[in-house]
């Protein structure tokens, strides 16, 4: 399907009215929903995720954007839903025990939403047991958010006691490297929301070929 | 300017304090727990870290009253207290200054993102307003916002301290863009310096982000774009990770050989973020007695 190049714009410039207009033209026009996503809305927030990583766009502008992607979702998640479409995978997220911070874990969320996941929030100071919680009720991969040296820590304590279950630890953060991430024996690591995507695919063997 | 700052700037570099949060950690408080509550509940604490500042030479300290607001009280129920532990903030502080150091009333941002919608902006004047009114009731001299990120957000803060009549120092994080020279928001020093004197800052600054050495290309430009003082709190280096723990590896004497070169880059007002401690303030007073004597 060719690219609906408005949608795209929209999303990038986050305009969330004319996303909801364009999102809901296409709807009431009969158009495969999974195909527009692939095709305008998941690339538009690669493309701007990619531009965050090239400091190109910083995150006023990543918000926005992850804003009008948010509106376009929930006109579609009801559609996909009734369809019985299976998501990519279950995964969730949050930020760690003693940190309140949640603006990279949103950014990250709804990038996940975006490439087609079934994302579990589980908000901020979250303690072991609410991951636990989560990889219980389905989560394949638990990624953990930390803003602060001081709270980054107890990204040690998720993956102890997560290490004995299917799910894939992955970690990311300002000051989180991936060295720590392999002190620390997580998973994986994304530098920003951008590469955390790309990190849970590859990790849950979802990576197109 | 307030004429209390330009007198203040008669005896300028005034030295500042250094972090507040590690040392409440090292007394033992846990990690994620609210600083600010120790006000009321470990006045103590409180007491003894901002009288080791001022025992370390600094001649200007701030309050421990960071996310004393209303927003951020409220993630540990404690909104209804917030006049009280931004006042006893206020007054422990003033207490260790005695009458010669200066109390700067330390104000945060809120967490709030007014582009998002998350609030009005009567939301976040309100909010300010009521932290400042309490801290001027426990008789600071001027107010610092630090830590900022959005423009949008110390304008408000600027419009507020105005009106409580304190002079008022506003100092952003450049951490973000290629060169680190960007707020997370994409705000460059010029934009920032531009729009806070506009807004009437009494005193700009930056702190936090990254260690003194980073601090160097930003004073100039942070000056020359304002004309105004300028108030600069690097960390101690930047963190390493050892055993899951932070580690800020700078010693006292290196930082405060860097801060010598940052009074001579232009900052008026001198101390440290993250990672300083009392050591690197007394090192620092040293260090600039000898090179001004």
């Amino acid at each position: 399907m060719a690219r609906n190049e408005a949608l795209f714009e929209a999303i990038c410039k986050g305009k969330r009215n004319d996303v909801t207009a364009l999102v809901q033209g296409e709807i009431d026009a009969g158009t495969d929903i999974i195909a527009l996503m692939n095709s305008s809305m998941i690339p538009a927030m690669r493309d701007m995720g990619e531009r965050f990583s090239r400091n190109e766009v910083y995150v006023p502008e990543m918000l926005i954007a992850a804003r009008a992607m948010q509106a376009g979702l929930n006109l579609i998640e009801p559609i996909l839903a009734d369809k019985g479409h299976k998501a990519k995978a279950k995964v969730c997220i949050g930020t760690v025990k003693g940190d309140l911070h949640d603006i990279g874990k949103n950014l990250v969320a709804i990038m996940l939403k975006g490439a087609g996941f079934d994302v579990i929030d589980c908000g901020v100071d979250c303690d072991t047991a609410k991951f636990e919680q989560a990889v219980q009720d389905g989560a394949q991969a638990v990624l953990c958010s930390a803003l602060l040296t001081t709270t980054m820590p107890y990204m040690k304590e998720v993956v102890a006691k997560l290490k004995d279950s299917s799910a894939k630890i992955i970690i990311g953060g300002a000051p989180v490297t991936r060295q720590y991430a392999e002190e620390i024996g997580a998973d994986g690591y994304g530098a920003d929301a951008f590469e955390g995507v790309t990190e849970v695919e590859r990790l849950l063997g979802l990576t197109a070929a | 300017m307030h004429p209390n700052v330009a007198t203040w700037l008669t005896t300028a570099p005034i030295l500042l304090d250094g972090a507040w949060g590690t040392e409440f950690q090292a007394r033992g408080l846990p990690p994620g727990a609210c600083p600010d509550a120790l006000n009321l509940e470990r006045p103590d604490w409180v007491a003894a870290v901002a009288g080791a500042y001022i025992a370390a030479g600094a001649r200007a300290i701030l309050t421990n009253t960071f996310g004393a607001n209303r927003f951020m009280l409220a993630r540990h129920d404690l909104t209804d207290r917030l006049a009280e532990i931004n006042r006893r903030g206020a007054e422990i502080s003033r207490a260790a200054a005695g009458p010669e150091a200066l109390v700067f009333g330390s104000v945060g941002p809120t967490g709030q993102m007014l582009l998002m919608g998350d609030v009005t902006e009567a939301e976040i004047e309100a909010a300010f307003t009521e932290q400042i009114e309490a801290l001027a009731a426990g008789g600071v001299d001027a107010i610092a916002f630090e830590t900022m990120a959005d423009l949008d957000e110390v304008k408000i803060a600027l419009t507020v301290a105005r009106r409580a009549g304190l002079p008022a120092m506003a100092s952003l994080v450049y951490d973000s863009g290629p060169d680190h020279d960007r707020t997370m928001m994409g705000i460059t020093p010029e934009q920032a310096a531009e729009t806070l004197a506009e807004a009437g800052a009494d005193i700009i600054g930056s702190n936090c982000g990254h260690g003194s050495e980073g601090f160097v290309p930003l004073a100039p430009r942070l000056k020359a774009a304002s004309g105004l003082p300028l108030w600069l709190k690097p960390n101690a280096g930047l963190p390493e990770m050892q055993a899951g723990r932070a580690v800020y590896r700078q010693t006292p004497a290196d930082f405060a050989q860097d801060a010598l070169a940052l009074v001579a880059a232009g900052a008026d007002f001198i101390g440290g973020c993250c990672g300083t401690t009392p050591e690197f303030i007394r090192a620092t007073a040293a260090t600039l007695a000898t090179a001004h004597k």
